[in-house]
């Protein structure tokens, strides 16, 4: 018995103090940093803007068989609602949110409140009617019930290109409204050329700095590790001077001949622009992880092979590529991960056609303000790069994860 | 057979350079260009004639007399240098905790303090903008230097635990039973040794509070504008050379930051214990 506390107490003694070690910053990341994630996906599922503002219409519609046109009192009660939401300057926003749901209720809604202030008396239903025809349509009063809801997964439908019918039913987004499913393939496409290109451009660098002889390796690791530190805006300006239209390397090609100064090619604000910069942004991220593989890999092992008759591209096949594996995976698992959120160099070179998901997020953060669909498409987005993290811990450990 | 090879490796070693010429171009075309005496962005004849006329120092006039400038680096200083010591210390003790094979759920921990390192900066700085501003945090400088030490914190916990892995526990005994208490322990035998690495992830925190500019976009005001932030604001709206002026700089900064590094890297490898 006596023996059996002692264990006890030497093992919970150490357990205990590391866990207090780490719980300061636990707590810290929690509050600072787990807790605006989900705020951003209770906004992307949780709207209470139109639920608040037309309670008792709400209330009522519940009962509404939705066939035809609801009874005078559900008018009545939406015509005072309404008023009131005018006078306490919520009516903007309500009108908003139904005309994201229905479009062109917007004008209906701010419009007909204005009108109404002149109404005296019902009925309701004729005086509504008259003032906007929309009153009379079913499609509305569908749209405020949806609208209504606290809770609704339409930004999520919303952000894969689909939408919920008045029927409850679940279809595509009619053709010229379907992008964001675009945007996210896109997106991945791009993701993944652009770890191409850092594992085509990353590898052999690696290479050459593992197998170099000390002096020549640290000075190379510098010359991969200086953009490494530096400003990203720093090095995305820096793609603006060399790649614009007017920029060193347009004029380069004028003054060689290659190029007329009516033929300057355009590699900036476009696709092109996002995929130069964003590689050589990420390149570093590659380069790293390989070159610690390979710096473990004895030279020897090559000669071995070719003193055994193996050709140059058999034994780097054959021996030397299977042991690089694992950084190729790491390198190119980190570089694929800070890819797909990549916001800043698309932002800033992409023009029109080389934006990303991350850029649609902001777009509705910053521009159409419909935090809701930029919370789902966060969310869609977080999702898919939680899945990637824990595949990189499963694969490489996020323990072994080292900085330059 | 040996020509052939010999092609090979002119072709590898001729890519080789090319890669490092797309690596490191891209800086170094900046530096020549900030001095530029014409509001240009690329090389007028005068500067590639090396002639004295084409250069001048006006765009770094423009930056010391341009309030918008001196106020950024200012409150860049100020909300990096607090969100650093903030990071740096949580970071530190919660590096010692997982560092000892007594922790449980170790994994799970780790993952989750190194989550806001990989966390598209995007989704980080939505959800910290609704956060904040729920909190009337948002528009101030207490709420920029809870963020952006949260994002400098995987910084930290990666550097201090890499060089705790190399850390011989002996010591901390031996210590322990000369009758040393566990804060004297930590104080004059872990921490001297720990020392590069915590100076090392702080000066990674610093770094990414200092190049940070979504957080500062969706929660910054007027009053906490940074050098990035104005940067930013240069670079989409009207880009002046002064952007390649205050370019410059940074990169002179980002070349003393990973000097300093690479020295203490070379200096903890270096002494006995690491090893």
């Amino acid at each position: 018995m006596q023996s059996n506390t002692n264990i006890k107490t030497n093992t919970l003694r150490p357990r205990l103090r590391a866990t207090g070690l780490v719980l300061p910053l636990l707590a810290f990341i929690a509050v600072t940093f787990i807790a605006p994630l989900a705020t951003m996906l209770v906004h992307s599922v949780y709207d209470p803007t139109v639920a608040d503002a037309l309670p008792e219409t709400l209330k009522l519609l519940k009962e509404w068989d939705g066939n035809s046109t609801p009874d005078e009192v559900v008018y009545a009660t939406a015509a005072r609602e309404l008023l009131k939401a005018r006078q306490d300057r919520s009516l903007g926003r309500v009108a908003t949110r139904v005309n994201r749901v229905h479009s062109g209720l917007r004008s209906v809604f701010t419009r007909s409140a204005r009108e109404l202030q002149d109404v005296r008396e019902g009925p309701w239903r004729d005086a509504m009617i008259g003032l906007n025809t929309a009153w009379g349509d079913v499609q509305t009063w569908h749209a405020i019930r949806s609208a209504g809801a606290h809770f609704t997964a339409r930004h999520y439908l919303n952000a894969l290109d689909l939408q919920p019918l008045s029927d409850g039913s679940i279809d595509r987004q009619p053709p010229e409204r379907r992008i964001y499913l675009a945007l996210l393939w896109r997106t991945f496409i791009v993701s993944l050329s652009i770890t191409a290109l850092c594992l085509l451009l990353g590898y052999p660098i690696a290479h050459l700095i593992a197998h170099s002889p000390p002096r020549i390796a640290n000075l190379l690791l510098i010359l991969v590790l200086v953009p490494f530190w530096t400003s990203l805006l720093v090095r995305t300006t820096s793609w603006i001077v060399l790649l614009q239209t007017q920029g060193v390397i347009n004029d380069l090609l004028v003054t060689l001949g290659l190029i007329g100064d009516d033929g300057r090619l355009a590699m900036i604000y476009n696709m092109t622009g996002t995929l130069v910069a964003m590689t050589h942004v990420l390149l570093p991220f590659m380069i790293l992880p390989l070159y610690s593989i390979m710096r473990a890999i004895p030279p020897g092992q090559m000669s071995a092979a070719a003193s055994l008759g193996a050709s140059s591209f058999q034994s780097f096949w054959r021996v030397y590529w299977p042991q690089t594996l694992p950084g190729v995976g790491a390198g190119s698992l980190l570089v694929f991960i800070l890819a797909i959120g990549y916001y800043i160099t698309p932002a800033l070179v992409g023009g029109s056609t080389g934006q990303l998901i991350s850029n649609m997020i902001a777009y509705h953060m910053q521009t159409s303000l419909n935090w809701s669909l930029a919370g789902a498409l966060g969310g869609i987005l977080l999702v898919c790069v939680i899945a990637l993290y824990l595949l990189y811990d499963r694969i490489v450990g996020i323990d072994r994860m080292k900085l330059g | 057979m040996i020509s052939t090879q010999r092609i090979g490796r002119g072709a590898y070693l001729a890519s080789c350079t090319l890669i490092f010429a797309f690596l490191i171009a891209p800086i170094l075309v900046i530096v020549p260009l900030s001095f530029n005496a014409e509001p240009y962005f690329t090389f007028t004849e005068g500067m590639l004639r090396l002639d004295a006329e084409a250069y001048s120092l006006r765009w770094y006039r423009q930056i010391i007399e341009n309030e918008l400038w001196t106020r950024g680096l200012i409150n860049s200083l100020i909300i990096g240098i607090a969100s650093t010591a903030l990071a740096t210390a949580l970071g530190t003790l919660a590096a010692l905790g997982l560092s000892s094979p007594a922790m449980p759920g170790r994994r799970f921990a780790m993952a989750l303090l190194i989550s806001p390192m990989v966390t598209p900066v995007i989704i980080s700085a939505a959800g910290m903008f609704f956060f904040y501003s729920s909190l009337s945090l948002a528009q101030t400088h207490i709420g920029l230097i809870l963020s952006h030490a949260a994002l400098g914190t995987p910084f930290v916990v990666i550097t201090v635990t890499a060089t705790l892995s190399a850390f011989d526990t002996n010591l901390t005994r031996a210590a322990a039973s000369l009758g040393a208490s566990p804060l004297l322990t930590f104080r004059r035998v872990q921490l001297p040794i720990i020392a590069p690495g915590v100076i090392s992830g702080a000066l990674f925190a610093f770094a990414t509070s200092f190049d940070e500019v979504v957080v500062v976009l969706f929660m910054g005001g007027i009053e906490q504008r940074t050098i990035p932030r104005q940067m930013w604001a240069g670079i989409r709206e009207q880009i002046s050379p002064t952007i390649l002026a205050v370019a410059t700089f940074l990169i002179a900064f980002a070349v003393l930051l990973l000097l300093t590094v690479e020295w203490l890297r070379r200096r903890s490898v270096a002494s006995p214990q690491a090893d």
